[in-house]
């Protein structure tokens, strides 16, 4: 019974063009798309220099400041009229200022005053700016007078670790791998259902012997298989464009795909018997998948800052643990040592919702 | 009354109300085995609620009925076995071939593979489709359409056939071939349940219910039905009961 339904879907999927394109196409075009317009990363910051001193310390500063690839020179400055003009026009998105003497004073232990000046209409780009600036200014200092410390002073080193490079690809590529998994999922799953209601099959598909378990298994198995390949081109997308390190082991997290995914399955199944209509069920996987999955699972904000209310919440969305689940194997390079807990959250949800979404599927009207 | 054997649908005050709308009222009827029994009534008039309510899709609010000689609220999986069903919808999928939505049913139904070759060739030479077997079900005529979905709802050999308005759409002739699949299917033993609005169509009945407004009005063969109101033909009979619910 279960291979007959296991085809049919296959070949309903292989002969519409347009469930292939939602299936491969969309969440090529959502990683790359979210991946690029929510990339926080900054490469080659064009930056204006306004050297007063012009002297082998204020050069040093500036070939350390440009070659770390976050900044470029864009202008020069003579006074200091022309900062103001420079950021007017746009062209530049922070300003340095070294003032006169500035190795003279250095050289003699004296305190030197840089000035940083950003531009802050894009406030995150504008903190990461200073951020990257400040530790680079920081770094000079300490390498050009590592003995000549006045006093014993503790200077704060922030190492950030897993992310040294404060590279965004460490957060998004994970985020978006589990938005657009639970996306594509639920949808296919709701969208399919609705179909036959459209279509009156799954009248038919009613009154015919078959258990809802088993309607309910044959419309998810074929969609795992195929949304498990589409987590399989996301990881690739992601460690080959974007440069996402994938340390840990593959088949684990393969396994944890598939969880997650099953969760998702059974999410649009659940939908389905609410959406008659392919376009309500389309709509309503996005909107109630969407934004939770994009701003409670700890995509976007951190949930340790969310108001206790969120918190819990979060704790109900999958993409809270995939999330988790996907840092700890391709950055940490975890095993099941460090992800069993997640994963067992997972696994729950799934066998929860698959039974729940049996339980609902309506074969008999009241 | 025929002893309970013969009987292959029984109903007693069947009712399904919507809210405060009553779509099937106190419905009573019997249907012999191998009758080919019509459902007839205008749109609206309670017939596809009566009939999902035999097959086991809506539940009924009230009143008893049982199909093939299982009880419609107890027994829905039993009967689900025993009947098979054609939707006005016609219930094939148009993106499968001829050949795959036989086998495909086959399989839902639980045929072994051996059975579900053999029913395949069977139907496949009976209507006479060996040149668009592997056509797609989109691409074939609505009227082939149809009969091959009156086939394939016999795949499992049911007892009963529901038949919701199997013919919509299509003209006198390919109806009238239609019937002919009706009655070769009738005269093997099965018991035909059809719901039609074609008249014509109900001349070809052994015997009629007619509905209005979620009751039976009238219940009988065509000819005494036609006895009784004094016309010459059931869509006379038919237009005799409408004009005998407006006066009222």
């Amino acid at each position: 019974m279960l291979k007959g339904l296991i085809l049919k879907e296959f070949r309903h999927i292989m002969r519409d063009p347009r469930t292939l394109l939602i299936l491969f196409g969309m969440p090529l075009l959502q990683l790359l798309l979210f991946g690029f317009a929510l990339s926080t990363e900054i490469k080659d910051a064009p930056i204006a220099v306004l050297d007063q001193s012009k002297d082998a310390q204020s050069y040093a500063l500036q070939s350390k400041l440009f070659s770390s690839g976050y900044f470029k020179l864009e202008q020069k400055l003579i006074n200091a009229k022309q900062i103001e003009k420079s950021f007017e026009t746009g062209k530049v998105k922070m300003a340095l200022v070294i003032p006169p003497q500035f190795g003279y004073q250095l050289n003699h232990g004296k305190h030197v005053q840089v000035q940083l000046i950003v531009d802050a209409s894009d406030i995150n780009t504008g903190i990461t700016l200073r951020n990257y600036a400040e530790n680079i200014i920081r770094d000079y200092q300490n390498q050009e007078n590592p003995t000549e410390r006045p006093f014993m002073q503790i200077v704060p080193k922030i190492r950030m670790i897993f992310n040294p490079g404060l590279a965004s690809v460490y957060s998004f590529v994970p985020g978006v791998s589990a938005l657009v998994l639970i996306l594509i999922s639920s949808m296919l799953t709701s969208v399919t259902i609705a179909r036959e209601k459209e279509l009156g099959t799954m009248e038919v598909i009613s009154i015919s012997p078959l258990k809802k378990h088993h309607i309910v298994i044959g419309k998810v198995i074929p969609y795992l298989g195929l949304s498990l390949l589409n987590a399989i081109i996301i990881i690739i997308v992601g460690v080959w464009v974007f440069d996402m390190p994938m340390k840990g082991n593959i088949f684990i997290l393969l396994l944890e795909c598939l969880l997650y995914v099953l969760v998702a399955l059974a999410l649009g199944v659940l939908i389905s018997i609410r959406a008659n209509t392919q376009q309500e069920a389309m709509f309503t996987s996005l909107l109630s998948m969407m934004l939770p999955t994009l701003l409670l699972s700890g995509f976007l904000f951190p949930v340790e800052s969310m108001p206790w209310v969120l918190q819990q919440i979060s704790k109900i969305i999958p993409a809270t643990y995939f999330i988790e689940v996907i840092k700890s194997i391709m950055i940490k390079g975890g095993g099941f040592e460090l992800v069993w807990k997640p994963t067992l959250v997972l696994a729950f949800m799934a066998f929860v919702l698959i039974s729940i979404s049996i339980k609902s599927l309506k074969t008999r009207i009241d | 009354m025929d002893n309970q054997e013969n009987i292959a649908v029984k109903t007693n005050k069947l009712t399904r109300k919507f809210g405060d709308f009553i779509a099937t009222d106190e419905l009573t009827l019997e249907v012999k085995k191998g009758e080919i029994f019509g459902f007839l009534g205008a749109n609206g008039a309670g017939k596809t609620t009566a009939m999902r309510m035999l097959c086991g899709l809506l539940k009924p609010s009230s009143g008893e009925a049982t199909v093939a000689g299982f009880d419609v609220y107890k027994q829905a999986e039993k009967i689900k076995k025993n009947i098979g069903y054609m939707s006005q919808k016609f219930s094939l999928y148009e993106d499968l071939k001829v050949k795959e939505n036989i086998e495909l049913y086959g399989g839902i139904y639980g045929l072994s593979r051996k059975e579900i070759k053999e029913k395949t060739k069977h139907i496949i030479d009976d209507l006479n489709m060996k040149s668009v077997e592997n056509k797609l079900v989109a691409e074939i005529p609505l009227g082939w359409k149809q009969k091959l979905a009156f086939s394939v709802a016999q795949i499992h050999d049911p007892k009963i056939i529901f038949l919701d308005e199997p013919t919509g759409g299509v003209d006198p002739l390919t109806r009238r071939q239609f019937w002919n699949g009706i009655y070769a299917s009738a005269d093997r033993g099965l018991t035909i349940f059809v719901t039609t609005h074609y008249m014509d169509e109900a001349e070809y009945c052994n015997r009629v219910s007619i509905m209005v407004d979620g009751k039976v009005k009238a219940l009988g063969t065509p000819r005494a039905l036609k006895d009784e109101y004094k016309v010459g033909s059931m869509d006379d009979v038919f237009t005799e009961l409408a004009r005998g619910t407006s006066t009222k």
